[in-house]
């Protein structure tokens, strides 16, 4: 199984389409940074037009971690589209350059074939996600500096410590990357029915959008299938940034308000993983390497 | 040793029976010519040998192992290029069998690689990426790949597809190599049948899914069996005089031109008989060729 | 409201001929007369139903006649808007104001004396204040003040050992907040809202931020950078 995962991931890195991904991060997170940091007092003065009628907030708003909470908001949800590109490829794209049968052929079974090739993908999507994290968190972090979190939500501003903030964005990663690999899963399931490349990615990219659609429409009929989409759960990492509170008000530093929605999003997720890597194991089992 | 038993396979595609109750052996130390015209089923045989296609009936069995179930070890020993040569277009020669040499249990020598690339031709290209490669330089690094692990049983799938006819003189001297000096048991399948004339010890010849005939290469080739082919100046009349004599029996059912099968030692006397019987020759072919066997098989067949 | 300060500064006009500072206020004024700057160190509690924060140290700076700042420690305060200069120095250190008598009120069991102030100086940010305080003590322990741009502000006070300089031990802003609300396209949460949560953080529209000091540094001279 190592051999699998060392041979996956000396071919990952030496794709180049690999690195589309590393590079569109790349350009999508300097290019947000770079207009904050030319114009993003007016930004935050738009975001806080409602407080300042009532407040005066002095200091640091615009600050590294509230940078890097604005770009995971914004990228967190095209990075799957990203992850599909190499996931959605892991098998069919083997099928269709006729590479599948040299495989196939060597002493591993398909089970370990699958499961190494997953392992090799999900690495792939955790290496794009310390990617995403360094670029997002460390350098907003060095760019703008850091201050206290000052996070204006739909309903209520969370004011969360700055010695409070690291560990929240730790959790946040971590929960992003059970996400990212939702998506790489289901791109390995979809790879694992087709022959060719294009079919599944754009055949995960399509789920993705269509799934997240129904997630973000306030619809009552939709709700009923909503809290089993496994969309509606990405992005209950902002869960670590919300704060209790208690009787007089005071936010309780260290606190998370709803950690039980973080453990019931991280087992829906890691249901739907075992699920959908579970069913291409057992189809890739299944199927005569034709191609 | 039977290297390879295959028992009464059998795989349907459908209602499409690709190979239809399919029995074999493969002796140790045997080149098995694997013969038949394109969709005859060789392939799909081979992809079953390999446990890439899950047969619809029937055993195989390989170094005395069914491969269902020990299929990790029986592939420890077999080294295979199906069909194309597919690799990967953005790793070079070197790259490719340092990957592969990862995936054996067995350990491989050092030195096995460098060898490997100059019995393949390709060490002065090793660190050149496969998409620069020409279709022969790859089928060689297939090649290379499956010879890289020293596996006792060899299976190539149409190795010389595709090859100039230099690239198919030196893969036809490879396989002769690797039989004579390392006593390796190999499987190669062809359509070409002259290659495999050249190469195989023992055929086997497939036709829709079905075995026509197999044995060692010298039986099929009995002399006994010799072709003829009569150019005459009234083809017509000459077929009248060989369906009205005791030669009917020998005449092979061909669209063109009159093909007969019989001893060498009968050739003179059918000359003497048309001659006899007012048939203008112009000429005898007489050839013992495995090409003529094939196609007298599957026209039979058909 | 409107009325309200209309008929304020009129019932100031009605007066304006017998105006003159009430006695209380001057006592008030000659004690907090003491202090010609202060830096103070705290601890800052932001209670506004939208906003979850936690307690923050803060350092309030005091320099005479009227500049005040209230500086967080390495971190973002939020403080009502204008409000926090209307402190009780600030106030009457302008010196440019009528004071009108409003009697006695009872106030935590404490019976204070009401004292309502006009300024006579149209520059002035604020509209009217009215001061409780302590007429044994003159020591305020409650200020009302309407502003022209920033709403009307409570400040309520708590003494400790510097009262003798009229310096508070806790001050609580109060002030009324309005609506806070970001459309969902702008901060991307498309989940569904906990009804409960909302619930609870609309029902209080009033806000407070209170300052507990622990010391006081009196006198020792600040810079006017600081402001």
């Amino acid at each position: 199984m190592k051999a699998i995962i060392s041979f996956e991931l000396y071919k990952i890195f030496r794709r180049p389409r690999t690195y589309i991904a590393f590079g569109a991060i790349a350009a999508l997170i300097v290019v947000i940074q770079f207009g904050l940091k030319v114009d993003g007092q007016s930004y935050a003065a738009f975001l806080m037009k409602d407080i300042n009628d009532t407040l005066t907030v002095d200091g640091k708003v615009l600050n590294g971690y509230l940078i890097c909470y604005i770009l995971l908001q914004l990228l967190l949800v095209h990075v799957p589209l990203l992850v599909a590109l190499i996931a959605a490829d892991m098998i069919s794209g083997e099928a269709n350059l006729g590479t599948l049968r040299l495989l196939f052929s060597t002493p591993f079974t398909r089970t370990q074939w699958v499961l190494g090739k997953f392992i090799a993908a999900s690495i792939y999507t955790i290496v794009l996600l310390i990617w995403l994290a360094f670029l997002a968190l460390f350098v907003s972090m060095w760019v703008f500096g850091t201050d206290d979190l000052f996070l204006m939500k739909s309903n209520y501003v969370v004011l969360i410590q700055e010695k409070d903030v690291l560990w929240r964005y730790v959790g946040a990663f971590v929960f992003a990357s059970f996400s990212l690999l939702t998506v790489t899963a289901l791109g390995f399931l979809m790879s694992s029915m087709a022959n060719n490349s294009i079919g599944p990615i754009v055949g995960t990219m399509s789920a993705i959008v269509f799934f997240t659609i129904l997630s973000t429409l306030n619809i009552p009929l939709f709700s009923i299938i909503k809290p089993y989409l496994f969309t509606t759960h990405m992005n209950n990492w902002k869960e670590f940034f919300d704060i209790q509170v208690n009787e007089d008000n005071e936010a309780i530093a260290g606190s998370i308000l709803n950690i039980a929605k973080i453990k019931n999003s991280l087992l829906v997720l890691s249901a739907h993983i075992i699920l959908f890597v579970t069913v291409a194991v057992y189809i890739t089992k299944k199927k005569d390497i034709l191609s | 040793m039977s290297v390879i038993h295959v028992n009464n396979v059998s795989k349907h595609f459908g209602a499409l029976k690709a190979v239809d109750g399919l029995s074999f052996e493969v002796q140790e130390g045997q080149v098995f010519g694997f013969l038949g015209q394109n969709g005859s089923g060789k392939s799909t045989t081979i992809r079953m040998l390999l446990s890439l296609i899950h047969p619809t009936s029937g055993n195989i069995e390989i170094f005395g192992h069914s491969i269902q179930d020990n299929r990790n070890e029986v592939l420890e020993e077999i080294g295979a290029i199906i069909e194309r040569p597919d690799l990967y277009p953005y790793l070079s020669a070197k790259e490719h069998l340092q990957l592969f040499a990862k995936l054996r249990s067995k350990k491989i020598k050092p030195n096995a690689i460098e060898d490997t690339l100059r019995k393949v031709g390709l060490l002065d290209r090793s660190k050149d990426k496969v998409q620069t490669f020409s279709l022969g330089m790859k089928q060689r690094l297939g090649i290379g790949i499956a010879l890289l692990h020293n596996p006792s049983l060899i299976i190539l799938d149409e190795p010389t597809n595709g090859l100039d006819p230099q690239g198919i003189s030196d893969i036809r001297n490879l396989i002769q190599y690797l039989a004579k000096e390392e006593g390796k048991t190999i499987l190669v399948s062809s359509h070409i049948l002259s290659e495999i004339e050249q190469m195989a010890s023992h055929i086997l010849i497939l036709h829709k899914g079905k075995k026509l005939a197999d044995g060692p290469i010298q039986t099929m080739l009995d002399p006994n069996k010799m072709i003829v082919h009569l150019t005459t100046t009234n083809d017509e009349q000459a077929l009248q005089v060989i369906l009205a004599g005791s030669y009917s029996n020998y005449l092979l059912k061909r669209t063109e031109g009159i093909y007969l099968s019989l001893p060498h030692f009968e050739i003179p006397l059918l000359n003497q008989f048309l001659v006899n019987a007012g048939v203008g020759l112009i000429s005898v072919e007489s050839r013992n060729s495995l090409e003529d066997y094939f196609l007298q098989l599957t026209s039979n067949s058909n | 409201m409107k009325k309200m300060v209309v008929s304020l500064l009129l019932l100031c006009f009605t007066h304006a001929g017998f105006a003159q500072v009430d006695p209380l206020i001057e006592k008030v004024s000659k004690k907090l007369a003491l202090v010609n700057d202060y830096v103070a160190e705290g601890v800052m509690k932001t209670d506004v139903s939208f906003i979850k924060a936690s307690l923050g140290k803060v350092k309030v700076y005091f320099k005479k006649p009227n500049l005040l700042k209230v500086k967080k420690e390495g971190g973002i305060s939020l403080l009502p808007k204008g409000g926090v200069s209307l402190t009780i120095n600030t106030l009457l250190n302008t010196k440019k104001y009528s004071t009108i008598p409003g009697g006695t009120q009872v106030v935590n069991g404490k019976t204070l004396t009401v004292v309502k102030l006009i300024p006579n100086d149209d520059n002035l940010d604020w509209v009217i204040s009215t001061l409780w305080i302590d007429p044994v003590e003159a020591l305020v322990y409650k200020t009302a003040t309407t502003t022209k741009e920033n709403g009307s502000y409570e400040i309520t006070m708590q003494y400790g050992s510097y009262a003798q300089y009229g310096l508070a031990s806790k001050i609580i802003f109060s002030f009324n907040t309005k609506d806070y609300k970001l459309p969902n396209g702008i901060t991307l949460e498309f989940g569904d809202e906990d009804p409960a949560a909302k619930k609870k953080l609309l029902k209080n529209k009033k806000g407070t931020v209170e300052i507990t000091y622990n010391n006081y540094i009196i006198n020792k001279g600040i810079p006017n950078t600081i402001f």
